[in-house]
C-alpha cells in the first residue's frame, strides 16, 4: 500500500495509513543506521536538492544524512553563496535545480506556502522542510515516530505542547499528525502566543484544547513538548520579559511531577536552556530530546523512500 | 506479487508431506555439507525464506542438538528495479542479530527465478560483514535465470514456461504448506 501523496508538504493531507505506513518503514530503516555501514544503495543515482533559504542545523544535516543512507546524491543551496543573493526568484532557482536534474527537492523558506509553490513549479517530489510559521511535517513524524517507539501507541495519549504556539510550525504540523492518530492536544503558553485557530483544525474535532496554567495542563500528560523561545520572530512585543516567561512555562521537576509517571519530555531544539526547559530535565531521564535527533533521520528516509520512484507519469497512470 | 493477471488453471506439485521431507533432506545435506552445525547461520529472505530457513534450523536440532540461529533479511532496498516501479514497494524489517562474519551463512528463498532477489540478498549480506562461505537453499527452482546464481539446496527442479507463476504457501503465513503452478495470461514479471 503506497503512500497516498506525491509530496510532502504538511501532515493535513495524510490519513491515518500514510502516517502508519511512514513510522513502519522508519522501523526498517532505523535497522540500517544501526548498522555497522549505515547505508542502502537504495536510491543510488538519483540526485536529492537540498534548498535551505533559513539556517538549519539539525534538519538541513538529517535530510542530507538520510538521503546518503538511502544512496543518494545531495546538492545543498543556501541562501549565502548562491544565485539567491543575487536577487534570483524562488520559482528560477527551482527551475535552475530541475535543470540540473534534481530527483526530489527538500525546500526550507522563510514564507510559508513556499513549498506549495515548489510543488506546482516541480514535476519531481517535493519534502517541506519547514516553511515561515506554517508546517514542519517532517519534525512531527520524527515527534510521532519517537512516541510511538518510547510508549508503543499514539491512540488516547495526552501530548501537552508548551510555548509559542503563534509562531510554531513545528506545533501546527504535530497537531495535524497526533490529532490524526488519535491522540488528545492540549496546548499551553502566554495568552498572546495561543491562537485559538489552532484548536478548529478540520478533522481535529474535541482533540485539541487550550490552557494557558502550565500546572493544571501538565496533569496526566504522556508527553511533555517544550517548543523554543524564537526571539528572531519576536519582533514584535509578545515577550517583554524571559525570565517572568520562565517562572510560568519553563518545564521544570516540580512541573513533571504533575503528569504521569514515565512521562516524556521533548524539544525540538535548539534548546534555550533556563527559559523553555531546565537543564536538569533536558538532560534527565524523562528526556528524550537526543532520541528525536537520532530518529529524524530514519524517519526522513522512510519519507524520502516512499516519495522515491513516483514519477509523473506512473502518478498520473494510476 | 501478481497484478491484473487471470489465473487459467492451477495444479499442486507439492503437500505438506512433500515440503517436510525436502526440508529434511535439505537440512542434512547442509549438515553433511558443511561438516556440522558450527558456525553455520540460516537467513531467510522475506517473507516465505524466513519460515523455510526456521524448519530447517529447527530439523538440524533434532539430529544435530544444536540449533543454527537463524535471521531475517529484506532485499526491498537492494533491488535493481526500483526506478520501473510506480510507487516503493514496502520494507520489512531486516533482523540479524548476530554477527555473520567467518561464518557459513544459509540464504533461505521460496522460490529461485532469474536471479536477481539472490543477487540483491548477497549485496545486503556483504554489507553485514564477511561470511566465510554464503550458500543457497530455496524449496523450488524454476529456471529461467538472468544472472550468474545457482542454489546450492533445492527442495524440487520445477521447469516452468514464462507464463507460469509458481505459488508456495506456508502454514505461517498462509495457513498451509503447498506448492501450486498457475498458467497466466501473460508473462509473468518478477516484482
Amino acid at each position: 500500500m503506497p503512500l497516498s501523496q506525491r509530496n510532502l508538504l504538511d501532515l493535513d493531507e495524510f490519513g491515518r495509513d500514510d502516517i502508519g505506513l511512514i513510522l513502519d518503514t522508519g522501523v526498517s530503516m532505523a535497522e540500517i543506521l544501526s548498522r555497522q555501514i549505515p547505508r542502502v544503495p537504495t536510491l543510488r543515482g538519483t540526485t536529492i536538492a537540498n534548498l535551505f533559504y533559513e539556517a538549519s542545523t539539525r534538519t538541513r544535516v538529517s535530510f542530507e544524512l538520510a538521503a546518503r543512507s538511502l544512496g543518494a546524491d545531495v546538492v545543498n543551496v543556501t541562501a549565502s553563496g548562491s544565485s539567491i543573493e543575487k536577487g534570483e526568484s524562488l520559482v528560477d532557482t527551482l527551475r535552475t535545480v530541475q535543470a540540473l536534474g534534481a530527483d526530489m527537492v527538500v525546500i526550507r523558506h522563510r514564507d510559508a506556502g513556499a513549498p506549495y509553490l515548489a510543488a506546482a513549479t516541480l514535476d519531481c517530489p517535493v519534502i517541506n522542510a519547514g516553511d515561515g510559521w506554517h508546517a514542519h511535517p517532517s519534525q512531527a513524524l520524527l515527534d510521532l515516530y519517537t512516541v510511538r517507539t518510547r510508549l508503543g501507541r499514539l491512540e488516547g495519549i495526552k501530548l501537552v505542547i508548551v510555548g509559542d504556539i503563534l509562531h510554531s510550525r513545528v506545533a501546527r504540523s504535530n497537531i495535524w499528525g497526533f490529532a490524526r492518530m488519535g491522540a488528545r492536544i492540549v496546548l499551553c503558553g502566554p495568552p498572546q502566543l495561543l491562537p485559538h485557530e489552532v484548536t478548529r483544525f478540520p478533522g481535529t474535532d474535541g482533540l485539541v484544547t487550550i490552557e494557558p496554567n502550565l500546572d493544571v495542563a501538565v496533569e496526566d500528560a504522556d508527553v511533555v513538548m517544550a517548543l523554543r523561545i524564537q526571539q528572531e520572530r519576536m519582533e514584535g512585543a509578545h515577550l517583554p520579559d524571559l525570565r517572568e516567561y520562565a517562572r510560568l512555562y519553563s518545564i521544570s521537576e516540580a512541573r513533571l511531577a504533575r503528569a504521569n509517571p514515565d512521562a516524556l519530555v521533548m524539544h525540538p531544539g535548539p534548546m534555550n536552556q533556563g527559559v523553555e526547559i531546565s537543564a536538569t530535565i533536558a538532560y534527565g531521564n524523562a528526556s528524550v530530546i537526543e532520541e528525536q535527533v537520532t530518529n529524524g533521520v530514519a524517519v526522513r528516509m522512510a519519507g524520502i523512500y516512499l516519495l522515491a520512484g513516483g514519477s509523473a507519469e506512473a502518478a498520473n497512470g494510476q | 506479487m501478481l497484478r491484473g493477471s487471470v489465473r487459467l488453471n492451477r495444479r499442486q506439485i507439492m503437500d505438506a508431506a512433500d515440503m517436510r521431507r525436502a526440508l529434511t533432506r535439505i537440512a542434512h545435506e547442509i549438515v553433511e555439507q558443511n561438516s556440522g552445525a558450527e558456525r553455520l547461520v540460516l537467513i531467510g529472505m522475506h517473507t516465505r525464506g524466513v519460515p523455510l530457513a526456521r524448519r530447517v534450523a529447527a530439523i538440524i536440532d533434532e539430529f544435530e542438538a544444536t540449533t543454527p540461529p537463524v535471521g531475517e533479511l529484506d532485499i526491498t532496498l537492494y533491488r535493481d528495479d526500483l526506478g520501473m516501479q510506480a510507487r516503493p514497494p514496502a520494507v520489512s524489517p531486516t533482523n540479524i542479530p548476530f554477527p555473520i562474519e567467518a561464518k557459513n551463512v544459509v540464504l533461505f528463498d521460496d522460490v529461485l527465478f532469474t536471479g536477481r532477489t539472490v543477487r540483491a540478498a548477497l549485496d545486503a549480506l556483504i554489507d553485514f560483514g564477511r561470511p566465510r562461505t554464503i550458500q543457497l537453499g530455496v524449496m523450488i527452482d524454476r529456471g529461467h535465470r538472468e544472472l550468474p546464481i545457482r542454489a546450492d539446496y533445492v527442495g524440487k527442479n520445477l521447469p516452468t514456461a514464462r507464463n507460469e507463476d509458481v505459488e508456495l504457501r506456508v502454514q505461517e503465513i498462509d495457513g498451509a504448506d503447498s506448492v501450486a503452478v498457475a498458467t497466466l495470461d501473460r508473462p509473468y514479471r518478477e516484482d
